[in-house]
C-alpha cells in the first residue's frame, strides 16, 4: 500500500463528495418512487405509472415541479435563518453519510481507495453528531418563519428528535461493546462469524425503532401530523427550499438504513457472487422496503404514546441490553 | 407483549394484501361501462326529425332544488317553429357547478326533452364556462323519437336546422 499524495489525495476527495452527494440525491429521488410504488401495492393500487415505463421518469417531473414552485419568504421572517434553516439540514444529513464506508477498500493500482469520504477512527460518533446537528435545521426553520404553527412545529420536531438519541445511543453501544472498536469498517469486520441481528436481536429490533423515530418515520412521523399541525416546522416553506426539508429526511433515512445495515446486518459481508458494495446495497434496500412496510402498516402515534414509547419502553430496554452484552464482554474477557 | 402481537399481526396483514391484484383502473387509458342509471351532464334532444324536444315550460327550472336552471321561452315562429309547440326554450342556462344531478329536472320534464347523459368530464378554467347555455345543451344529433300524435298543436313544421335562426337566438349570440 502506497502512501497517496496530498494532493492526490484532495482530489480523490472531491470527486467522492461530488458522487456521493449525486448518488444520495439520485437515491432520494428513486427513494421517494421506490416508496409511492410500494405504498401502492400495499393499498391496492398501483402508484405512479404516468411518467415513463413503470413511472420510472417520475422523479424528474417531481423534480421539475419542485424547481419552478413560487417560492415564498414569509414577509415577517428573519430571512438569513429563514434561508438557512433548509441547507443546514440538507447539509447535515449529507454530511453524515461521508463517514459510511459502502464496501471494503478498494485496491487500484497499487492505491488502497477506501469506498467512504472519510474513515475516521470515530465513524460512528461522526454520524451521530451530524444526525443530531440536523435538530437545528427544523428548530430555526420553525422559529425563524414567525408562525405560531412552525413555531410549535419546530418545538415538537426537536422534542421528537432528542427524545431518542439516548436509547439509540445505549444501543450503539452494545454494538461497540461486542464489536470492541468505534470505527464503522470494523463493527463490520466483527461480524465475519454473525450478524449482530442474531447476537443481539432485542437491540436489533429496538434500533429499528429508534431509528424510525430519529428519521420521523411512520409511526413516528409526528413533526408533520397533519390531522393535528399544518405541517410542523416546514409550514411556510415552499418550492425548492420545501423540497430540501422534505430531501434531508429521506436522507437520514437512508443513513439510518446504512447504519442498521453496518451495525447489525454485516454490512458488506455476504456470500462471494455478489459485489460486497452490492451485497450493502441490497441490505439497504431491504431495510428501506421494511420501513416503507411498516409506515403502510401502523397508524401514527399520539404525541404523549410516543414519549412514553421512548423514555419508559425502549430506555430501560436498551440499558439492559447494554447491561447483558458488557457483562457478557467482561466476563468473556 | 399484546401490542407486539398486534404489530406484528398488521405486518402480516399488509404482507398479504402487497401480493393481491391491483384493483387500479388506468383510467383515461381504460374506462369502465358506468351503469345505465348514472347522471350526468344535461342534454336537450331533438325528435327523429330534428325538432327540439324542449317547449319551454320551465318545469325543470321550477323542480330543480339547487336552481340550477334558467329557462327563457319565446313564441315559436309558425313558418319556422324550433320545436312542435307553441313555445321553445329560447334562453336555457343550466349551472353545472350549482347542479347535484339530483335528476329532478329529468323527472320534471313533460316531453322527455331534458336527459342526463354519461358524460361526467365537467373540467373548466372558469365558473362562467361552466354555465352551459343553449349551445352546448341542446344536443346536435337527432334522436329516435317520433313527434307524438295528438300532444302538440296541429302546426308542425318542417325541420329548420342549418337553415338560419329565429331572432330570439341571434339575441343570446349578442348576449354571449
Ligand atoms: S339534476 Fe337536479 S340539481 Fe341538476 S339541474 Fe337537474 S334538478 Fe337541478
Ligand atoms: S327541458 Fe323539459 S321541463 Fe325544461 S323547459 Fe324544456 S320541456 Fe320544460
Amino acid at each position: 500500500m502506497t502512501a497517496l499524495s496530498p494532493l492526490l489525495w484532495v482530489a480523490g476527495v472531491a470527486i467522492k463528495s461530488l458522487i456521493l452527494v449525486l448518488l444520495l440525491l439520485g437515491g432520494f429521488a428513486y427513494l421517494l418512487l421506490f416508496e409511492r410504488k410500494i405504498l401502492g401495492y400495499f393499498q391496492f393500487r398501483v402508484g405512479p405509472n404516468r411518467v415513463g415505463p413503470w413511472g420510472l421518469l417520475q422523479p424528474v417531473a417531481d423534480g421539475v415541479k419542485a424547481l419552478f414552485k413560487e417560492d415564498i419568504v414569509p414577509a415577517q421572517a428573519d430571512r438569513t435563518v429563514y434561508l438557512a434553516a433548509p441547507v443546514i439540514s440538507l447539509f447535515m444529513a449529507l454530511a453524515a453519510y461521508a463517514v459510511i464506508p459502502v464496501g471494503p477498500p478498494l485496491e487500484v493500482a497499487g492505491y488502497t481507495i477506501p469506498l467512504s469520504i472519510a474513515d475516521p477512527g470515530a465513524g460512528v460518533l461522526v454520524v451521530l453528531a451530524f444526525s443530531s446537528l440536523a435538530v437545528y435545521g427544523v428548530a430555526l426553520g420553525g422559529w425563524a418563519s414567525q408562525s405560531k404553527y412552525a413555531l410549535l412545529g419546530g418545538l415538537r420536531s426537536s422534542a421528537q428528535l432528542i427524545s431518542y438519541e439516548i436509547a439509540m445511543a445505549l444501543n450503539i453501544l452494545s454494538v461497540l461493546v461486542l464489536a470492541g472498536s468505534v470505527r464503522l469498517a470494523d463493527i463490520v469486520e466483527a461480524q465475519r462469524s454473525l450478524p449482530y441481528a442474531i447476537v443481539q436481536p432485542l437491540g436489533f429490533v429496538l434500533y429499528l425503532v429508534c431509528a424510525a423515530a430519529e428519521s420521523a418515520r411512520a409511526p413516528f412521523d409526528l413533526p408533520e401530523a397533519e390531522t393535528e399541525l399544518v405541517a410542523g416546522y416546514h409550514t411556510e416553506y415552499s418550492g425548492l427550499r420545501m423540497a430540501m426539508f422534505f430531501i434531508s429526511e429521506y436522507i437520514h433515512l437512508i443513513t439510518q438504513s446504512s447504519l442498521i445495515t453496518l451495525f447489525y446486518l454485516g454490512g458488506w459481508l455476504g456470500p462471494g457472487f455478489l459485489h460486497p458494495v452490492a451485497w450493502f446495497v441490497l441490505k439497504v434496500a431491504a431495510v428501506l422496503f421494511f420501513f416503507i412496510w411498516v409506515r403502510a402498516t401502523l397508524p401514527r402515534l399520539r404525541y404523549d404514546q410516543l414519549m412514553a414509547l421512548g423514555w419508559k419502553v425502549l430506555l430501560p430496554l436498551a440499558v439492559v441490553n447494554l447491561v447483558a452484552y458488557a457483562s457478557w464482554a467482561a466476563l468473556a474477557g | 407483549m399484546s401490542a407486539v402481537k398486534g404489530i406484528l399481526k398488521g405486518l402480516g396483514t399488509t404482507w398479504r394484501l402487497l401480493w393481491e391484484r391491483k384493483h387500479t383502473v388506468p383510467y383515461p387509458d381504460r374506462r369502465r361501462v358506468r351503469s345505465p342509471r348514472f347522471r350526468g351532464r344535461h342534454e336537450l334532444r331533438r325528435y327523429a326529425n330534428g325538432m327540439e324536444m324542449c317547449v319551454g315550460c320551465e318545469l325543470c327550472q321550477v323542480a330543480c332544488p339547487a336552481n340550477a336552471i334558467t329557462v327563457y321561452a319565446a313564441e315559436n315562429d309558425p313558418a319556422r317553429p324550433h320545436s312542435p309547440g307553441e313555445r321553445y326554450a329560447f334562453r336555457y342556462e343550466i349551472d353545472l357547478l350549482r347542479c347535484i344531478y339530483c335528476g329532478l329536472c329529468e323527472e320534471a320534464c313533460p316531453t322527455d326533452a331534458l336527459h342526463l347523459t354519461q358524460q361526467f368530464e365537467l373540467a373548466a378554467f372558469s365558473r362562467d364556462a361552466l354555465v352551459y347555455g343553449r349551445d352546448l345543451l341542446v344536443s346536435p344529433e337527432a334522436s329516435p323519437f317520433a313527434i307524438p300524435d295528438g300532444v302538440y298543436p296541429p302546426f308542425h313544421g318542417v325541420t329548420r336546422r342549418g337553415e338560419g335562426e329565429p331572432a330570439g337566438v341571434e339575441g343570446e349570440r349578442e348576449r354571449a
